[in-house]
C-alpha cells in the first residue's frame, strides 16, 4: 500500500511536469470551454432554461462536465504515444507498483481538469453568473470524479488499441453522442419527452443535473444523491476497467 | 563452479496472428554466470528482441522457464525487475524531459528517495559523460548521446544483470569503443552479467566472453569466440557465423 501510494506520486509528479512544460496544450485545452462561455453564454443569459435559476446557474455546470468529457475522453493520447517510443516499456521494467502508472496520471488530469474549472467559474462570475460558494465547491468534487473515471477509461483504451488515429475515431465517435445526449450545453429540461428519457440513459445526465442543483444551493435533495451515486459508481467503474485494460495491455505483445 | 545468475531453459514464444502462428522463439537454452558479457547475435528476426523482452519481464513467455539475477521469471517478476537493467533496442525516452530530470524520475520508479535519485544521477551523469548535458531535452540529443542516456538509465539500480539489446547500433566508432568501455567498467567494479545482442561481429569478438548464436528461435552454436573460429576451422568470426546459419535471411520460422 505504502509502495502504491509512493509510486503514485512518483508518476503523478512526473506527468505535472510533462504538463506544465507543455504551455501550448495546457491554453488550447482551456480554449473550447472559454469560447463556448464568452460567445455562447451571453446568447443565453435572458433565456429562461427552466431549470429553476438563472441561466448562468445551468450553463457554467454544463461547460464543467463538458470540460471533463473532452479533456478526459482524450488523455489517452499521451499514454499511446509514450507507449509507441517505449516509455511504459521502460517503467514496467522498474519495480513500480503496476497500477502506479495509471494512478499518477489519472491524479494529474483531476488536478488539472480542477484548475481549469475553477478558472472557468471565476470567468463566469465576471460574467454575470452567481452561486453559493459551497455548491461550487462541492461541484468541483463531482467533475473531478467524473474526470477521473474517464481518464482510467482513456488510458486503458489507449494502452489497447493499435494506432493513435485508431483511438481518435473511438474516442470522438463515443464522446459526441454522449455530450449531445446529456444535455450539457442546454438543459434537458427543456427536451421533447422522448429525448429526455433517451438522455437517462447517459451517466453524465446525472452528474450535471447535479451539479446544475448544486449550483442552486440544494445540497442534499434526489437529483443531487442520485448525481453522486451515479458518478461515483461510474468512477469506480473506471478505476477498475482501466487498471484491468493496462494489466491485459501487459500481456499481450 | 558457481550458480549462474541466468539460467533459460526451453524459453519459447509464439505470437498468434490472423495470418497464423509465428515462432518466434522455440525452446531456447542459455545460461551466464556472474560478470560475464554473453554476446546473442543472429540473423534478423532470429528472436533476439523477443527472448531479451521475455527475460525483461516485458513479454509473457508462451513456454520454458527462467531463472533471472537469481528470481525464478514466472513466480517472481517484480524480484527481476528490481534487479536487472534493460536497454531497448530502441526508444524509451521522454522527447520534452530534460536529461538530469529522466535519470532522477528513474532512480524514484526504482525506489530510491528523492536526495538519493539525485546523487545516483549526478554519479551516472559523470560516468557517462552525460554531466554537460543535463538540462537539454532528449529530444535534441545525437544518437551517441540519447544511447548513453538510455544506457545510464538502465544502470540507474545498480542492476545485477544487463540486457542491451543492439547497444552500439548507428554509432560511431568513438561512442562504439566508449560504450565498450563501459561495459567492461560495469562488469569488472560491480560484477554485473551482461546480456548484449549485436550484429557487429567485432563487437561480439571483442566484448564478449562467450557467445550465443540464435538462429529461428533458438540456439544453434555456442562458445568463446576463440571456439566457434577453430570448430568451423575459419579465420574470422564472420565466416564462423556463415557456417553456422548457412545464410542471412529474415524469414520467420513458420510451421
Ligand atoms: N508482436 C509481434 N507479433 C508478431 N510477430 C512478432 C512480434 N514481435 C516479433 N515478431 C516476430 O518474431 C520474430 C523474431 O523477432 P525479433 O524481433 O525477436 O527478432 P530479432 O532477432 O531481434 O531481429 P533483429 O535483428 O532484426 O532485431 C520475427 O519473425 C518477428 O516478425
Ligand atoms: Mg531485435
Amino acid at each position: 500500500m505504502n509502495r502504491l501510494i509512493a509510486d503514485t506520486g512518483v508518476i503523478f509528479g512526473r506527468s505535472l511536469r510533462q504538463t506544465l512544460r507543455s504551455k501550448t496544450a495546457l491554453t488550447f485545452g482551456m480554449l473550447q470551454p472559454l469560447l463556448f462561455l464568452a460567445l455562447m453564454g451571453p446568447l443565453l443569459s435572458r433565456l429562461d432554461l427552466r431549470t429553476g435559476g438563472t441561466a448562468w446557474q445551468a450553463f457554467v455546470p454544463g461547460l464543467l462536465v463538458q470540460l471533463a468529457l473532452l479533456g478526459g475522453m482524450f488523455v489517452g493520447l499521451g499514454i499511446l504515444i509514450e507507449r509507441q517510443v517505449g516509455v511504459i516499456d521502460r517503467m514496467r521494467v522498474t519495480p513500480l507498483h503496476p497500477a502506479a502508472p495509471l494512478l499518477g496520471r489519472m491524479l494529474r488530469d483531476v488536478v488539472q481538469l480542477v484548475v481549469q474549472s475553477a478558472l472557468l467559474v471565476l470567468l463566469g462570475v465576471a460574467f454575470g453568473l452567481r452561486a453559493p460558494v459551497g455548491g461550487v465547491l462541492l461541484g468541483f468534487v463531482f467533475v473531478a470524479l467524473l474526470s477521473a473515471a474517464l481518464s482510467m477509461l482513456s488510458y486503458g483504451l489507449a494502452m489497447n488499441v493499435r494506432t493513435a488515429p485508431e483511438f481518435a475515431a473511438i474516442a470522438n465517435t463515443t464522446v459526441l453522442p454522449l455530450m449531445l445526449l446529456a444535455g450539457l450545453l442546454l438543459p434537458m429540461t427543456l427536451a421533447p419527452g422522448w429525448l429526455d428519457a433517451a438522455s437517462r440513459i447517459v451517466p453524465f445526465r446525472y452528474t450535471v443535473d447535479a451539479v446544475r442543483h448544486l449550483y442552486l444551493g440544494e445540497y442534499a435533495d434526489g437529483t443531487v444523491l442520485a448525481g453522486l451515486a451515479v458518478t461515483a459508481a461510474l468512477a469506480a467503474l473506471g478505476l477498475a476497467g482501466g487498471l484491468a485494460l493496462f494489466r491485459r495491455s501487459g500481456r499481450t505483445p | 563452479m558457481t550458480s549462474p545468475v541466468l539460467d533459460v531453459h526451453g524459453l519459447s514464444r509464439t505470437f498468434r496472428l490472423r495470418s497464423g502462428p509465428v515462432h518466434a522463439v522455440r525452446g531456447l537454452d542459455l545460461s551466464a554466470e556472474r560478470g560475464e558479457v554473453l554476446g546473442v547475435l543472429g540473423p534478423n528476426g532470429a528472436g533476439k528482441t523477443t527472448t531479451v523482452r521475455m527475460l525483461a519481464t516485458l513479454l509473457p513467455p508462451t513456454g520454458g522457464r527462467a531463472v533471472v539475477a537469481g528470481r525464478d521469471l514466472l513466480a517472481d517478476p517484480a524480484g527481476v525487475r528490481a534487479r536487472i537493467g534493460y536497454v531497448a533496442q530502441s526508444g524509451g525516452l521522454d522527447p520534452n524531459c530534460p536529461v538530469g530530470e529522466e535519470l532522477v524520475t528513474q532512480g524514484r520508479m526504482h525506489g530510491l528517495p528523492r536526495a538519493g535519485s539525485r546523487a545516483r544521477a549526478a554519479e551516472l551523469a559523470a560516468d557517462l559523460n552525460l554531466a554537460d548535458l543535463l538540462d537539454r531535452p532528449t529530444a535534441a540529443l545525437s544518437g551517441g548521446q540519447r544511447r548513453r542516456l538510455e544506457i545510464a538509465l538502465g544502470l540507474v539500480n545498480r542492476p545485477e544483470v544487463l540486457f542491451l539489446d543492439e547497444p552500439t547500433t548507428g554509432l560511431d566508432p568513438g561512442s562504439r569503443a566508449d560504450l565498450w568501455d563501459l561495459v567492461r567498467r560495469v562488469r569488472r567494479e560491480h560484477g554485473t552479467t551482461v546480456l548484449l545482442t549485436t550484429h557487429y561481429l567485432d563487437e561480439a569478438d571483442a566484448l564478449a566472453d562467450r557467445l550465443v548464436i540464435v538462429d529461428a528461435g533458438a540456439v544453434v552454436a555456442e562458445g568463446t569466440p576463440a571456439d566457434l573460429k577453430a570448430r568451423h576451422g575459419a579465420a574470422t568470426l564472420q565466416d564462423a557465423f556463415l557456417a553456422i546459419t548457412g545464410r542471412a535471411t529474415d524469414a520467420p520460422a513458420a510451421v
